[in-house]
């Protein structure tokens, strides 16, 4: 069904991010704008939400070139509700830069660009042609480069360097392996090349390509062994920055991935091995990695790449239960992760550091926040009822499903080592009493006025209510992520409702 | 000519891959550089070269009736080229700005991040 409100989550995003270049000298009324602007956006996706789920999928065709001549955008349940999280984290980290972002970095145009940044990612949800997603894509890293090196201390150019270097690379891969499929199909629209693809003959070329996107997803995604970038660049920037990146950057590696491995080629026995090796070699040195790290926030970027092997092994099993559980999980991990970096921000406020030695006795001082992250962690670690516990349920039950003991054995030591690591976080953070130092930091928090404190708070408590309500009212999550999984095995309503035909 | 342009893109991705090795920054740039434009030259290429057809369909006829000029690579480069632009003129500046802070051109002499493994 065409309907051209599902244009409106990327066009409103540009108007904001252009009002507020407009308002460059200006940076209270710029956190107006921006938080305003947010909330319309959220609202506009709630809307788009549920007419997609409704009506079913929505299209509309740019300049009304019919697909696939023209540019697609198209608004499945999976789009749209990737669409719906990214306004809500979108909300939570405006609302947290207002106070989170020092006024030299706002002086320089960071709200702007968080909103092309939030334009992009948009776009990237919502586009159904492959080279459209490279241009999305694009637009994404180059945003998350200048947010990424606003500032420009020491470490966040270091980190900056191999950030920009590596995802050079992966956009570099990722049009290399759309050349070649031009060539390969003569389309770019992904409902069209899903169709065209099947009667390629060269199929070890069509192969390749496969692995040239996986490879280059795969790295945008941080998987094993391509995610060294990751945590070297994830801890420099401020924390608003870190959390958006964290919920949502990977994540847009992860849906393309998932987009072009259920529509154009469908993984087949040998690249299903893969997936699972890799998957389960992401689960651990994700989990070792954090295991050996000192720094809160380090730990945590860690911790993203981690949990990014749960995705990828619901990709490699490619039932329906697991991409289920993928789904699931996918939607926890962007509310959750986008939190994680939110609470570090909070933490640096408090004690200026984010070193676990240095750190201790915040549940002295502050036991309802205290609580408050608790729940946050709790839903990371997947505590019933919290968000974190059903998709891993999915996860589990699909791999023994499929037999594959490897990745059931991958995922029970992730997870148990993510307890560990929580458990021990929550030790030195909050319950070990505070260090004696030389040069005690100032609560640059508590001397805060009650609406910069407020400001701060509220992100962490409307991500925490939606992983709240993930975990508690799941059969509703469950309902979605079992309809998008239904929609990824099946595949033919999207390419009807693309191209219109059978 | 379909030869030739297969050896320069090889060309063309060995060296950037090459530069990108490098620890020199400015290499590294290049490199990127070079890489950008062998995955160019490789839509190009791709996309079938079809010399002295026109992309269009005469007046009198409603569909093509003989081998034409694909016209959507060239506009996929084109965007490419842009947005390379774009990137490259962002990674110069970022290159200039880490030679201002830590007064050097080498790669290892911004390890300062990881030291507390």
């Amino acid at each position: 069904m065409t309907d051209n409100t599902i244009i409106l989550p990327v066009i409103m995003h540009m108007l904001i991010a252009v009002v507020l270049i407009f308002l460059w000298n200006l940076p209270r009324v710029q956190k107006f704008v921006s938080v305003a602007g947010s909330i319309l956006v959220l609202l506009v996706s709630i809307l788009m939400f549920y007419r997609t789920w409704t009506t079913g999928i929505l299209t509309t065709q740019a300049g009304n070139w019919q697909a696939p001549f023209g540019i697609t955008f198209v608004s499945d349940v999976f789009s749209s509700m990737l669409v719906l999280l990214a306004s809500i984290a979108g909300v939570a980290v405006s609302i947290f830069s207002i106070v989170g972002i020092r006024k030299e970095r706002l002086r320089y145009g960071y709200f702007p660009i968080l909103h092309f940044l939030l334009m992009g990612l948009n776009g990237a949800f919502l586009t159904g042609d492959i080279f459209n997603l490279y241009v999305w894509f694009e637009i994404i890293i180059i945003a998350s480069f200048v947010l990424m090196t606003l500032g420009g201390r020491k470490p966040q150019i270091g980190g900056g360097i191999k950030y920009v270097t590596i995802n050079l690379f992966a956009s570099i891969i990722f049009l290399t392996a759309i050349g070649i499929l031009y060539g390969l199909t003569g389309s770019l629209n992904i409902a069209d090349l899903s169709l065209k693809i099947a009667d390629v003959e060269n199929r070890g070329l069509v192969n390749v390509t496969a692995m040239l996107f996986f490879a280059s997803f795969g790295i945008k995604s941080a998987i094993f062994p391509l995610y060294f970038w990751l945590p070297a660049s994830y801890h420099t920037p401020p924390s608003a920055i870190a959390a958006i990146f964290a919920g949502l950057l990977t994540k847009v590696g992860i849906y393309a991935m998932l987009r072009v491995f259920t529509l154009i080629f469908v993984p087949d026995d040998f690249t299903r091995n893969i997936i699972i090796i890799i998957a389960t070699a992401t689960l651990l040195t994700g989990a070792f990695g954090a295991l050996i790290k000192k720094d809160l926030r380090q730990i945590f970027s860690y911790l993203i790449i981690s949990h990014i092997g749960y995705l990828i092994a619901g990709i490699g099993m490619f039932t329906e239960v697991a991409l289920t559980g993928l789904m699931f999980y996918l939607f926890h991990d962007i509310m959750v992760k986008t939190n994680l970096f939110l609470i570090s921000g909070v933490i640096v406020k408090i004690r200026g550091t984010v070193k676990l030695r240095e750190l201790g006795g915040l549940y002295d001082e502050y036991p309802k926040l205290s609580l408050l992250i608790a729940i946050v962690f709790f839903s990371l670690v997947g505590v019933p009822p919290l968000s974190g516990f059903w998709p891993k349920i999915s996860l589990l039950y699909a791999a023994f499903e499929t037999g594959s003991w490897i990745l059931i054995f991958a995922i029970i030591i992730s997870s148990f080592f993510t307890l560990y690591i929580i458990a021990r976080i929550w030790a030195e953070v909050f319950w070990k009493p505070a260090p004696a130092l030389d040069h005690l930091p100032e609560d640059r928090f508590s001397r805060m006025r009650f609406f910069d404190k407020t400001t701060m708070i509220l992100p962490l408590i409307i991500l925490a209510l939606v992983s709240v309500y993930m975990g508690i009212a799941a059969e509703n999550i469950m309902l979605i992520s079992k309809h998008i999984a239904v929609e990824m095995i099946d595949t033919s309503p999207y390419i009807q409702a693309v191209l219109g035909t059978n | 000519m379909e030869l030739i342009l297969a050896i320069l893109i090889g060309l063309l991705y060995s060296a950037g891959i090459y530069m990108m090795l490098r620890r020199s920054m400015v290499k590294l740039l290049i490199g990127l550089i070079l890489l950008g434009n062998g995955a160019n030259m490789l839509i190009f290429l791709l996309g079938r070269i079809t010399k002295g057809k026109p992309p269009v369909i005469p007046e009198d006829s409603a569909f093509f009736t003989e081998i034409y000029a694909d016209p959507i690579p060239q506009a996929l480069i084109l965007t490419a080229i842009v947005i390379s632009f774009g990137l490259q003129a962002f990674a110069i500046t970022l290159l200039k700005q880490v030679y201002k802070v830590i007064d050097s051109d080498d790669l290892d002499d911004l390890n300062t991040t990881d030291d507390d493994i």
